[in-house]
């Protein structure tokens, strides 16, 4: 697969990087599964970019509990609205606290999930090229941090260093830096035997910069892929630990936390709860759908 | 159990020779592989590396002398090393030691628990593997068909609800709107089987895909094979070439997927049984990490991390029984 470069990173290297991600969309024409991934995340990154202008109320102020969606707001003082999703058991509106939790989605998954790709693509590079030694012991603690069944190592982390944003970015990049380390370690140990490889060690270069400047800009197809459900997996992640009262502390809005915070009233008032898992499940199967569609495009190539 | 193409290449008592090297340097990293985790989690929780043992058992509203009494009373004012040594022979014999939330010895709470996930895998893993594998044989066999597009799409929809949403979503429907099914699972009054429908729905929903899906591509990759091409090109009926041909060798790719899960779904029986109040294994595991009972969290992981291992290391010496082309080294 990493033999004919992925038609993501085929446009000539002289043209910038705007005209190049152009013909990247342009590509995903050829999947339809692909765009609709696309069209998914850009209409949530589209809505956590423009949230203050989107949601109607400060998504943590209590303004009236309980209401029903399309409650209509009228109070003594101040403008009054509609709550389109109605409000959870403290009174605060959900469309306003969805909207503004998709920016705390879009921003810790992706930063944990580039932390992951940065440990993950140093520790891979480093096994693939050196081999030996290097490679044994990195892939011996990829194989046993890849043992725990991956919740239990968020939960055990979670709960002896405390749930913090940098917490949890630290316990995501400690359970995914093995996976990526494998893939990358993979692709290096088939690119390193390449001409340019050769040609680089003869003029001189150092195995630093033949590893990041030669080696992995080539990698980074199936990279690409990965990265995408890694995403969806890193989203999952962040909202079982809001979902299991571990996650992003209160009161900011959290998907995974909204749920928890509701689901006991789920009952009577079953959109507080519905309505951030339909938000939830449709940003993962963005990233699903688009990696699915990548992975289609460069295959057929 | 000798594999039947070693026996050809080297004769049977070489070929015996090779296998039972394989076998026991799988069991030799397995057990190597426990030792590692079993250190990592005793650094983490009783070292002090990660805040004092005393205060995480006993809770922040202890006076200093009480902490320092339960640290001589439970042998803490030892070295490190001879600690997790006694540990570990402890662990060895299945002496979990105390379970401060539960005030009973860990094995008496972990063990029925244990057996009441079973029986959630057990269901889970029946009705999973047959549904993934018809519907990745399907959608594989003409690759890019409407069945294999809609298959394909199907499981790409239900690997993306996580289980916390579609136990949500699922209650919503089954319990809130149709009042089909009871919404908790405590099974507070003897085994209901209609308290095990919704576990086991929404965790089949998740993981089905994600095998069907390898057996997708693996059946597609077998189909393109030239061997296959010339059983269809001779006459033999489709049907046929499929069940008598394609079959034997699209399934072993899966076969090592579906052991995996074994892995990830010790991961998802934590939310599933914590949504629903049933009383397994995973949600005791998440009780015991939220109320810092470092006995039970220690027995937990150990057991968790012990079933991944050993579903790995089964994974992997029937992986090379079943497929000729991996090589021994």
């Amino acid at each position: 697969m990493s033999n004919s470069p992925s038609p993501i990173a085929s446009a000539p290297g002289s043209a910038n990087w705007l005209i190049r991600a152009l013909r990247a969309i342009a590509l995903l024409r050829e999947s339809p599964v692909g765009l609709m991934g696309a069209v998914i995340i850009t209409f949530w990154v589209l809505v956590a970019i423009f949230a203050p202008l989107i949601a109607p109320f400060d998504p943590n102020a209590s303004l009236q509990p309980m209401a029903k969606p399309f409650t209509e707001f009228l109070p003594i003082d101040g403008k009054p609205g509609t709550f389109w999703l109605g409000t959870d058991h403290l009174g605060r509106d959900i469309l306003s606290r969805l909207v503004w939790g998709s920016r705390a989605v879009l921003f810790y998954a992706p930063v944990a999930t580039a932390a992951a790709y940065a440990v993950g693509i140093m520790m891979g590079l480093a096994a693939g090229y050196y081999r030996g030694w290097i490679d044994e012991v990195l892939s011996r603690i990829g194989d046993i941090i890849l043992s725990f069944p991956v919740l239990v190592l968020y939960i055990i982390v979670i709960a002896t260093l405390g749930a913090s944003p940098l917490n949890i970015i630290l316990a995501i990049v400690f359970a995914s830096a093995p996976g990526i380390m494998r893939i990358v370690r993979g692709l290096v140990l088939d690119l390193r035997n390449r001409d340019y490889v050769a040609a680089a060690q003869t003029r001189g270069e150092s195995a630093f910069r033949i590893m990041l400047v030669e080696i992995l800009p080539n990698a980074r197809g199936p990279l690409i892929v990965d990265a995408c459900l890694r995403l969806g997996y890193v989203i999952i992640t962040i909202g079982v630990l809001g979902f299991l009262g571990l996650g992003l502390p209160p009161p900011d809005p959290d998907w995974g936390g909204m749920i928890n915070e509701t689901r006991a009233m789920a009952s009577i008032f079953p959109h507080m709860t519905v309505v951030p898992c339909v938000a939830i499940s449709s940003l993962i199967l963005g990233f699903n759908l688009l990696a699915d569609g990548l992975r289609e495009i460069s295959l057929r190539d | 159990m000798v594999v039947p193409w070693i026996r050809d290449a080297l004769g049977p008592r070489r070929a015996l020779h090779a296998m039972l090297i394989f076998i026991f340097k799988r069991l030799g990293f397995m057990a190597i592989t426990m030792l590692l985790v079993s250190a990592i989690l005793f650094a983490l929780l009783e070292t002090g590396l990660t805040g004092d043992v005393a205060t995480r058992v006993l809770g922040p509203y202890v006076s200093q002398e009480q902490r320092t009494l339960w640290r001589e009373q439970h042998g803490y004012d030892r070295p490190v090393p001879v600690r997790y040594a006694e540990w570990v022979g402890r662990f060895l014999q299945g002496d979990f030691g105390e379970s401060t939330r539960f005030k009973t010895p860990v094995a008496t709470v972990l063990w029925p628990r244990l057996w009441n996930t079973a029986i959630l895998g057990f269901w889970v893993f029946i009705l999973m593997v047959p549904l993934s594998i018809v519907l990745g044989v399907l959608a594989g066999m003409r690759e890019g068909s409407m069945m294999d597009r809609t298959i394909s799409v199907i499981s790409i929809i239900t690997t993306s609800v996580p289980e916390f949403a579609s136990t949500v979503l699922l209650s919503f429907i089954f319990v809130f709107s149709l009042k089909w099914l009871p919404g908790t699972s405590g099974m507070t009054s003897g085994f209901d089987w209609q308290q095990l429908v919704l576990p086991v729905m929404v965790l089949l929903l998740y993981y089905f895909g994600y095998v069907a899906r390898m057996t997708r591509a693996s059946m597609a990759e077998v189909m393109t094979t030239d061997y296959i091409r010339t059983a269809i090109l001779k006459g033999i009926p489709y049907r046929d070439v499929i069940l008598k041909h394609a079959l034997r060798n699209a399934l072993i790719a899966p076969f090592t997927v579906i052991m995996l899960q074994i892995n990830f779904l010790l991961s998802g029986v934590i939310v599933v049984e914590f949504f629903f109040g049933y009383k397994g294994f995973g949600a005791l595991l998440l009780e015991a990490s939220l109320n810092n009972d470092v006995n039970l969290i220690e027995a937990c992981a150990m057991i968790s991390v012990c079933i991944a291992v050993t579903s790995q290391t089964i994974a992997d010496i029937g992986y090379t029984y079943l497929n000729p082309r991996i090589r021994f080294s």
